[in-house]
This record gives C-alpha cells, structure tokens and sequence, in this order.
C-alpha cells in the first residue's frame, strides 16, 4: 500500500520532479531542525545568558552568536531552530484538525446531499469568504481565553480557517463519484451507505488531500507569522515564534540593525517556498491532467538496435 | 444474514436445487412504474411548481421463469436500464410491484423493501454493468472487490473468503487467481474486468443475474468469449437471467424470450424464434432491419423509424411510437405535437423565401406543444391559405401516415382547425405466440394485422423483418 502511493512520486520526471526534490530538501532542513532542535541550537530560545555572563545586545554576527542578537539579548540563530519547532508543530496540528474534521464532514455532506449538503455548504462558503487572517485574529482572540496562548491556541485559529478547503474538494469529488458505476455497483452487492462511503468513495476522493495539505501548510506558516507579527499569536514566553521576532525587529533596520529582521523573515520565506514546491510537485505527480509519466524504453535482447539502459521519455 | 443452506460450495452444480421444484417464475413485475421528478429551474424547485415527470417504466408486466433468459431490448432512453436497476430495488418503484419468489422464504415484495432486507435480496438478485471499466472500484484490488460480497453479508473471512475469491476467478477465467488477485483493475484488459466483475456477481451465487449491457463496451473479439462464459455459468449455476441490449443479433444468440421496450413500455414480448421470424409491432420490425447484414444485395437504404425516441416527460399520446410508425393509422393517437412536426419537416425542404411567406401565415406554432386533438394555425383571414399550404404538404406525400388521423379540417374565424381522431393507448393483447402492444393486433385476433392495416399501410408489410 505504501509502494503504491509512493509510485506516483518515483514515476515523476523532468520539471515536476526537481520542483518536488527543491521542495523536500528545503522543508527537510527545517524539519531536522524542528525535531532536533534542543541538540542543534546552540542556546535555549529564551536563553539571555551563558556562564554567568549576560548576552551582548544585539551584536552582530560573530564567532559566538552566528546570527547575531536581538534586543531582547536572545541568539538569533537558537531562536530560528526553535523557531523551526513551533512552526512544525503548529502547521502538523492544524492541518491534522483540518484534514480530520474537513474531510469527514465533506464526505458525508457530497454523499448525503439534500438539505444537509446545502447547510453544510452554506456554512463553509460562509467562512470561506472571510479573509482568513481576520478569521485567524478573531478565533485567536476567543481562544485564547480558554486555551491561553500557546501552540494550541493558534493552531486551532488556523484549523477553522482550513477546514472549508478541505470541504469543498472532498464534497465536490464525493458528489461526482457518489454517481459512479462503482458505487452503484457497491449498493448492488448490499453494501450500507457506511461501507459504501468509507470502502468505496473515501479512497477515491482522499487523493487531492495531500496536496491542499502542503499547500495549507505554506499558508499556515505565513498566517502564524501575521498573527505573531500581530502579537496575537503565541506569548513570546511559550515559545519561539518567526513572526514575533520580526515584528520586534522593525525598528532595528532603520538604524542599520539589518540581522535582527533577516533571518527570521528569510526563515519564513524558506519554510513557505519549500512547503509551496513539495505542493505543485506533488499536485503535478498526482493529478493526472498535469501528470507526465516516466517511460521506460524497453531493451531488446541482443542484437537490438536499442541497448541503452532506461531513457527517459515523456510521454 | 444468510440464510441459504449451501454456502460452503457456492460454484459447484447446486444439487439441492431440484429443477421444477419450486414455482417455476422467480421474479413477477404488476404494473411496475419507475418515475422521475424533474425540476426544471430554480423557482420552481423552490415552489415545487412546474416540475415535469419522467416515466422511465411506465406499466411495464413481465414474469421471469426459472432458469429461462429474458433479453430486453430498446434504444437509448427506452427505459430497460432503468428497469434492470428496480428489479434489484436499485431504482425507486413509484408503482405497480416486484415480487421475488425465494425458494425458501416464499414470494417477497423487492418493490417494498428496505435496508436490511434489501440488502439480502441482493445475495439472490446481482446486476453485471455496461461499463467493466467503470464497475470496479479503482483502489481496490481484485480480491477484495470480488470478495467484498461476501465480507458484506458475513458470509467467510480470511482464508476461506480468499479460497473462495480464488474459486470464483477460476470460474470465470481468470486462471491462475493468484495472478490477478492483487491488480487493481487499471492493470486489467477490458474482458478481464468484466470476469471480475461477473466473478464478484456470482459469488454470492445468485439465482437471477440482471446483465445490463455486459459486452455493449468490449471488442468484437472478446464479446463472445463473455456471452458463451455466461452461457456455461447459467448452465453450471443454475441461474435465470435479464438480458439488457440494444444490440438484438446478441439477444437472438442469446436469450429465449425477448422483450422490446419502447418509451417505458414493453411493444412486444415472445419467443426469440417467433419475434425474429415474424415480429409483429413495427417498431420490432424497424430494429429488426437496423441489423447491418453483410450482403451486397441488402445495402440499400432501410426503412428505419423516422426521427429520434421521444421526450419520456412528455410522450405522445396514443401508441407512443405513433409519430415514428410508417403503417400508422387513424386512431394510433395523433395530436397536435404531429402537426407542428409536420409543418417543420416541410419547411427544411422549401427554400427560404417560401419558408418566410408560409411562416406569416401559419404564424406561432408555440401552442401546438400542448398535447390536444385539436390544432389551430394561422390567425382567421389566412384560413384558406393554411389550408392551401397543407393540401400541398399532402400532395408531395399522401402515404405520410398522419393524414390518415386528420379526421377534420375546418376553416373557422380564429384560423384553420385541424382535427384528429380520438387514439388508442394499446395494452399488450395476445397476438399469434407473442403478445403485442398494437391497434393493428386487437385483442382476439390470430397474429396477423388486420386487412386495414395492409391495405392503406405504404410502410412495411407484415413478415418482412426476416
């Protein structure tokens, strides 16, 4: 099962392939990051001093602190690995809700039509057409009471805002594959709707999911940095957060303090590029209208004409 | 639950099931009506007003014998899908009724079942589809889609449901089984998917298997192998079966009796023998000659029905093959739809300056589309004129079979009337060994058409078709 769906990607070639490796190098480094973030960072994020000794204020790039430090006396560079970490688990929690409640909710409501659908519809379209990071701001305001304002806190705000994408695709697909001969032939053996559903038509709708679901997330890190921009998402007392620092780094570049605002901006742009080019490569992969599939030439016993090894054709 | 007592040995000869021994029809159809809502725009979807009424089947009897193999043949639109689908309770009857004999249980009302039963009438009644390409869920390999019936029902699991798998590939041909049972269907030919999807039908071992169209979409080449495969599994199994095509030089190779549907309703129904030897409607008599026949001697044109198959939301009255029949006569039930028919086809050979002149006169034709017996052209003082036009549309083809229902046209203030005599629906009547839906065969009659019908007829004669 997983050879098959990694198939898809191992048939890949030309343009749509290097866009899908650019993308898994840059998303990887960032990943190695997030998870190996207490062993790679030199310093902890809100770490202001070492051996009894305070931290320049922001100095710049130097043997001790590579990126330099800001004006909270933090290093820099600790600061975007830890940075990496929020950013990961906040992009993995959101997407996760998203995917887990959107997709549910569209399978049944496209299965289930009627009255249901055109709630459900309504509903989503409704909050779709809000612009999402007044979305964000405003779920993170009324989450923040509850939840205080941690990583949950803001990924939740950014699940409400996802959850209507992955509605719409899924419904949309289950609406036309509802009227398959497969599903009729499905209902023909006796299968109930639930089989029917989750047999029948979840797999041959889920396809799509994965690439709204990198795309979602380059979303989600530039919404967090807004929010954090913003200082509405999470407390720089929790954890590191790109945009926060950014947002402290403002004033800095007027008076020639360029380190401070560069690397976390640059961080943010990475992570969002590389999120973006793991998308389109894995939307060119997997969808078949923009698919280009890797032949392999067949080679001819001996004494053929063609007796290189596998070329690469497109078809 | 499953209640049949073999379930060990599903593909085997079924001994237990003494031929003769029960009733011998296994599905009765009363009167079966599958009709459609259709809404034709917003508004009225949300007032629920104007919505117009599709009859896919509309009154349809039949009762399949055990073991025999009914074809059902139409064009496109004709309804024998539609109908192959409620004999699985796939579409809503809206009324009328199915009655499914079980062996064990008795008769039971497939057209008032729901959930669970449903579902268990289904490990009796199986559908194969058109489309083998279609029928396969694509992510999932064969082994689990052939063998998903019996998980459904509960019938095996694990290795018995995987031996069973196997059992029922090799059955339909696809030898070995371990070479196909983990493809997914993209992997298969054409013929391969539809075995597969024979194979899932058959698991279950069914007794009535309803084939809708099964080799429609295969190539020549593999057509036969599939029909002489379904030919063996009726013989081995023990099976009775529907027989849905368009394609009647299949149906004549295949089936014992055959049902020609048209426009929701069966025409004609018989033995295979007599409706190819002598059919009687002439709408069999029609499909019989679309047959392409490979003879040089034949190749001129064939006298196929004029025009396409009818809106099913508003059929004609009448014989609803009325307005495409050449041997029509006067009480088939021509309205004033007919007419309007009339004066286009007569337009599309006038030349334009013509067209425009006698346009004026006749004016709107708009109020024709109300099914009437009546139909009023032109506007009072153009009356003779109209009359004119017609009596020329007459001339360049008296044997048209529409005069012979204008029964009067009068000349009044409002414009030219034109008349038709009151029509006759006609039920299905006895007619020589076949029943007949037709004026020309009234109830009581041995199976030829009347002398009337011969005499004024300019069309097709009786017995032609052969």
């Amino acid at each position: 099962m997983f050879g098959r769906l990694l198939s898809p990607i191992r048939g890949t070639t030309g343009f749509a392939r290097w866009i899908l490796v650019a993308g898994l190098v840059l998303t990887g480094v960032f990943l190695v990051f997030a998870i190996f973030a207490p062993w790679i960072a030199p310093y902890d994020f809100n770490q202001y001093q070492a051996h009894g000794a305070r931290f320049p204020k922001m100095a710049p790039p130097s043997g001790n602190h590579w990126l330099g430090t800001n004006d909270q006396f933090f290093d820099i560079l600790s600061r975007i690995i830890w940075g990496a970490r929020t950013e990961v688990k906040v992009v993995l929690i959101s997407v996760a809700f998203s995917v887990v409640i959107g997709a549910p909710l569209g399978l049944v409501s496209g299965f289930v039509g009627g009255w249901w659908d055109r709630v459900m519809v309504f509903l989503m379209d409704a909050i779709y057409a809000f612009p999402s990071l007044l979305l964000a701001i405003v779920f993170s305001f009324l989450l923040q009471g509850p939840l205080g304002g941690g990583t949950l806190a803001a990924a939740l705000s950014l699940t409400v805002i996802y959850i209507p994408q992955y509605f719409r695709v899924v419904r949309n697909t289950t609406v036309s594959a509802r009227e398959a001969t497969y599903v009729e032939a499905a209902r023909a053996i006796g299968a109930r709707n639930g089989t029917i559903m989750t047999r029948y038509v979840f797999g041959n709708v889920i396809g799509s999911v994965p690439v709204i679901g990198t795309l979602n997330a380059a979303d989600a890190i530039s919404t967090l940095a807004a929010l954090g921009f913003l200082g509405l998402g999470i407390q720089p007392t929790v954890a590191s957060e790109w945009g926060y620092d950014l947002s402290r780094a403002l004033d800095d570049a007027a008076a020639g303090i360029w380190w401070t605002a560069l690397f976390p901006g640059l961080a943010i742009v990475l992570l969002v590029t590389g999120l973006t080019l793991v998308g389109e490569g894995l939307n060119e992969t997997i969808n078949p209208a923009l698919r280009k599939r890797k032949l392999i030439r067949a080679v001819l016993p001996a004494g053929g004409p063609l007796t290189e090894d596998e070329q690469e054709v497109t078809a | 639950m499953p209640t049949k007592p073999d379930t060990t040995l599903p593909l085997g000869p079924d001994s237990g099931r003494a031929p003769g021994s029960g009733p011998d029809t296994v599905l009765d159809l009363d009167g079966l009506e599958v009709h459609y809502e259709l809404s034709s725009g917003v508004l009225s979807r949300l007032l629920g007003v104007g919505t117009r009424t599709v009859k896919a089947v509309d009154g349809i009897d039949l009762h399949l014998r055990r073991g025999e193999v009914l074809g059902v043949v139409g064009e496109s639109g004709s309804g024998k899908t539609t109908l192959g689908r409620a004999l699985l309770g796939l579409a809503p009857t809206t009324g009328g009724r199915i009655t499914y004999h079980d062996l064990e249980r008795g008769p039971r009302r497939v057209s008032s079942m729901r959930g669970a039963e449903l579902r268990h009438l289904r490990t009796d009644v199986q559908m194969v589809f058109q489309d083998p390409h279609a029928a396969l869920n694509p992510s999932m390999t064969i082994e689990t889609a052939v063998g998903h019936p019996l998980k459904i029902h509960g019938i095996a699991r694990g290795a018995e449901l995987r031996r069973r798998v196997a059992a029922a590939l090799e059955r339909v041909g696809l030898a070995p089984a371990e070479q196909f049972m983990e493809k997914f269907p993209a992997d298969l030919s054409g013929g391969q998917k539809q075995r597969a999807v024979i194979a899932r039908a058959i698991i279950l071992d069914p007794r009535v298997l309803v084939a809708d169209e099964p080799v429609s979409m295969l190539d020549m080449s593999v057509r036969a192998k599939i029909l002489q495969l379904m030919l063996d599994l009726k013989r081995d199994l023990d099976l009775t079966y529907v027989y849905i095509t368009h394609d009647l030089a299949t149906a004549k190779f295949f089936c014992d009796r055959v049902a020609i549907m048209y426009l929701g309703r069966v025409v004609e129904i018989g033995p295979t023998e007599e409706i190819f030897a002598n059919p009687r409607h002439p709408y069999t008599k029609a499909l019989l000659q679309a047959i392409p026949e490979p003879d040089p001697e034949r190749s001129v044109p064939r006298d196929l029905p004029r025009g396409e198959i009818p809106d099913a939301a508003r059929p004609p009255m009448g014989c609803s093959f009325h307005p495409r029949c050449p041997v029509a006569v006067e009480n088939c039930g021509w309205e004033s739809r007919d007419l309007r028919v009339l004066l286009e086809q007569h337009w599309t050979r006038v030349d334009p300056a013509t067209y425009e002149e006698e346009k004026a006169l006749v004016g709107d034709l708009d109020h024709l589309d109300e099914p009437a017996l009546e139909g009023r052209l032109g506007n009072g003082a153009g009356a003779e004129q109209v009359g004119g036009i017609l009596e020329r549309i007459r001339q360049e083809n008296p044997e048209d079979p529409f005069w012979r229902g204008v029964a009067d046209l009068a000349a009044e203030d409002d414009g030219l009337h034109v008349r038709f005599g009151p029509g006759e629906d006609p039920p299905l009547r006895p007619a020589g060994g076949v029943e007949v839906a037709c004026v020309l065969y009234p109830a009581g009659t041995s199976g030829e058409a009347e002398s009337v019908a011969e005499g004024s007829g300019g069309g097709v004669p009786p017995n032609s078709g052969q």
